[in-house]
């Protein structure tokens, strides 16, 4: 299963990601070496295995339902590239 | 011989004594630094003013008769990865570079609660993704033995800057190898602990199921001395294990008694550079010699590592690096310029009455996300946001990321197997020693390949050591590997230090340095 241009630029939107046509190229081939190279995998019989999600597994962290200090509005804030007062502020998102 | 010579542990001692000062020491790493980081170029910030403060502080403590931590006024690095309150923390990307993080990791408050003195700040790939250190949006970092070559990565400003005596311990991260890599690249000892031993708190996240933090040090000893201050329970990292630290520098120079020691026959396959071989060969006799017992032992599904990594860790990449929008913190876009240049592709399409295309442009938002990211960060950290994205999208998530998955499980099993008959594994770290800068750049595959030895530990959640074994002819440093079952770093340590003690070649110094 080899990876096609087209696969490339749909995945670019999925990962919010802008690529140059030359970065699609480049993209394109370079992928599609990684991924056949992946592609191994295939040969290993899986029938029956767990999937391991994690090192440590099937284990609840639980903690107590206590309030405890946060980050206050302007500490949270900061840091943004662009906010107000009170909130994060974005282009418009509705009306263009 | 200068203090910048002795091991942490011993410089400790002397601290203790009052022989030496922490300024005393912290003023002579920052000469140390001034005079060859110039062309390292490990750190990518120094932290003079508060070192020296810090150093101050404690030294009157120290003198006041009031107790101090079990690091006190030891400098040390820190991997530009780690969350600290008000300090700025680049992760090596441009989206990061003005990021000052409103809290401290939990490392950090360990390293502080213990008296370390924060020293600087160590140059890395971007987000901890790659082998070279080549990734970083800010600088290159050179191998200390040979400045044409990378030091490893992606802690290489950890390794190289201990390796250049520039300090004494640092701090790196090990996702798939990132520390042990640099560490046999430049001749030190690294080691990544088990999944879950050390909090992940303030880590800023690349593969969250495989991620570790770790001690660089000189010696095994050192690096038994870090561990015990990083590690342990933390409740705000819930993959945070409940379990006790040994007190690991106390007990790291004690020998295992009948170490059973196993060596994978596939290791030594074709593709290990000949001196390499002969270099771990060789530490394995040394064992052989102290009455350890060599088993050879099988990891069947170890040949598929590289691969089921390269399907999981972009995976969890791709999801974890989604908060980089523009909007939270981090880099943006400019604005207005990405607004005109939207507007103008309407109007180009519009003119060519392309009007479905228009319909499917960017929203304003989604544009933005999109210039920002593609700014903010660099080709590696796309390319396994690309291939992360590509793998769980509808209708290849079974075929990769499922199946990758399960693949990991059969890793864990050969392990767990494997540990039945065998207290340790030993092995190279790497198939051969550092490569040059820019030797790989425009490969990934053969960068991902470099993996080989390494990401079989992140993948199964135990801890495993790097630590010089010897030279190349051209001499550059050889690293031995040895693994351990989970939680078992008190055996991975002294089975490491036994092999240290019995040679010399933690005791080699960077030649073109000094």
């Amino acid at each position: 299963m080899s990876i096609s241009r087209a696969d490339v630029v749909k995945v670019s939107l999925l990962a919010r990601l802008q690529l140059t046509d030359e970065q699609l190229n480049e993209m394109t081939e370079q992928l599609g070496q990684i991924v056949g190279y992946v592609e191994q995998l295939g040969e290993v019989p899986t029938e029956g295995v767990q999937p391991m999600a994690h090192a440590i597994e099937l284990r609840n962290a639980f903690a107590e339902d206590v309030a405890q200090a946060s980050l206050s509005c302007g500490e949270a804030l900061e840091n943004a590239p662009h906010h107000s007062d009170e909130g994060y502020l974005v282009p418009a998102v509705l009306g263009d | 011989m200068s203090l910048v010579h002795l091991t942490a542990t011993e410089q400790k001692r002397l601290l203790s004594t009052g022989e030496i000062s922490s300024l005393q020491l912290t003023e002579t790493y920052l000469d140390r630094i001034a005079t060859h980081d110039g062309r390292v170029g490990a750190f990518l910030r120094i932290s003079a003013d508060s070192a020296r403060r810090r150093a101050q502080e404690i030294d009157a403590r120290r003198r006041a008769g009031q107790p101090v931590g079990k690091l006190a006024g030891l400098p040390i690095a820190v991997k530009d990865v780690l969350c600290q309150r008000g300090e700025r923390t680049t992760c090596g990307s441009r989206m990061l570079e003005e990021f000052c993080p409103p809290y401290s990791a939990t490392v950090i408050e360990k390293l502080l609660a213990e008296d370390a003195v924060l020293i600087g700040r160590t140059n890395m790939d971007e987000f901890a993704m790659g082998g070279s250190t080549e990734n970083s949006a800010f600088q290159q970092t050179h191998n200390p033995w040979d400045l044409q070559r990378t030091p490893g990565g992606s802690s290489g400003g950890s390794a190289a800057c201990v390796a250049a005596s520039m300090a004494p311990l640092s701090i790196g991260t090990d996702t798939g190898g990132s520390i042990r890599q640099p560490a046999a690249f430049c001749g030190v000892v690294g080691l990544k602990p088990t999944y879950g031993r050390v909090s992940r708190f303030g880590l800023v996240a690349f593969a969250s199921s495989l991620d570790q933090v770790g001690p660089v040090a000189q010696t095994v000893e050192d690096a038994a001395l870090l561990l015990e201050v990083i590690a342990g329970h933390d409740p705000r990292d819930e993959t945070s294990l409940p379990e006790p630290v040994p007190a690991f520098s106390a007990s790291v120079g004690k020998p295992l008694e009948n170490l059973r020691l196993g060596v994978v026959p596939d290791h030594f396959a074709a593709g290990l550079d000949s001196e390499v071989e002969a270099a771990v060969r060789a530490a394995i006799e040394t064992y052989a010699g102290m009455g350890a017992t060599i088993k050879e032992i099988a990891l069947p599904h170890a040949k598929y590592a590289v691969a089921t990594y390269y399907v999981i860790a972009p995976s969890e990449a791709s999801s974890n690096l989604a908060r980089y929008d523009g909007v939270h913190y981090g880099y943006r876009t400019d604005e207005p310029a990405m607004l005109a240049e939207l507007q103008a592709e309407r109007k180009q399409l519009a003119a060519e009455g392309k009007q479905a295309a228009v319909e499917e442009l960017d929203s304003a938002l989604v544009r933005m996300y999109r210039r920002t990211r593609a700014e903010g960060f660099g080709p590696e950290v796309k390319r396994r946001i690309m291939l992360g994205t590509y793998a769980l999208s509808a209708g290849y998530y079974d075929a990769y990321y499922l199946k990758a998955l399960k693949v990991r499980r059969l890793i864990r099993q050969d392990f767990n197997r494997a540990f039945e008959e065998v207290d340790l594994i030993a092995s190279p770290v790497t198939a051969a020693p550092a490569f040059r800068l820019g030797e790989m750049v425009n490969d990934p595959l053969a960068m991902y390949l470099v993996d080989l030895y390494t990401v079989s530990a992140n993948l199964a959640g135990i801890p495993g050591i790097s630590l010089p074994c010897g030279q190349t002819s051209a001499g550059l440093p050889i690293g031995l590997q040895l693994l351990a079952p989970a939680l078992e770093e008190d055996r991975l340590l002294r089975g490491a230090r036994m092999v240290e003690q019995a040679t010399e070649w933690h005791t080699q110094r960077t030649p073109n340095l000094d």
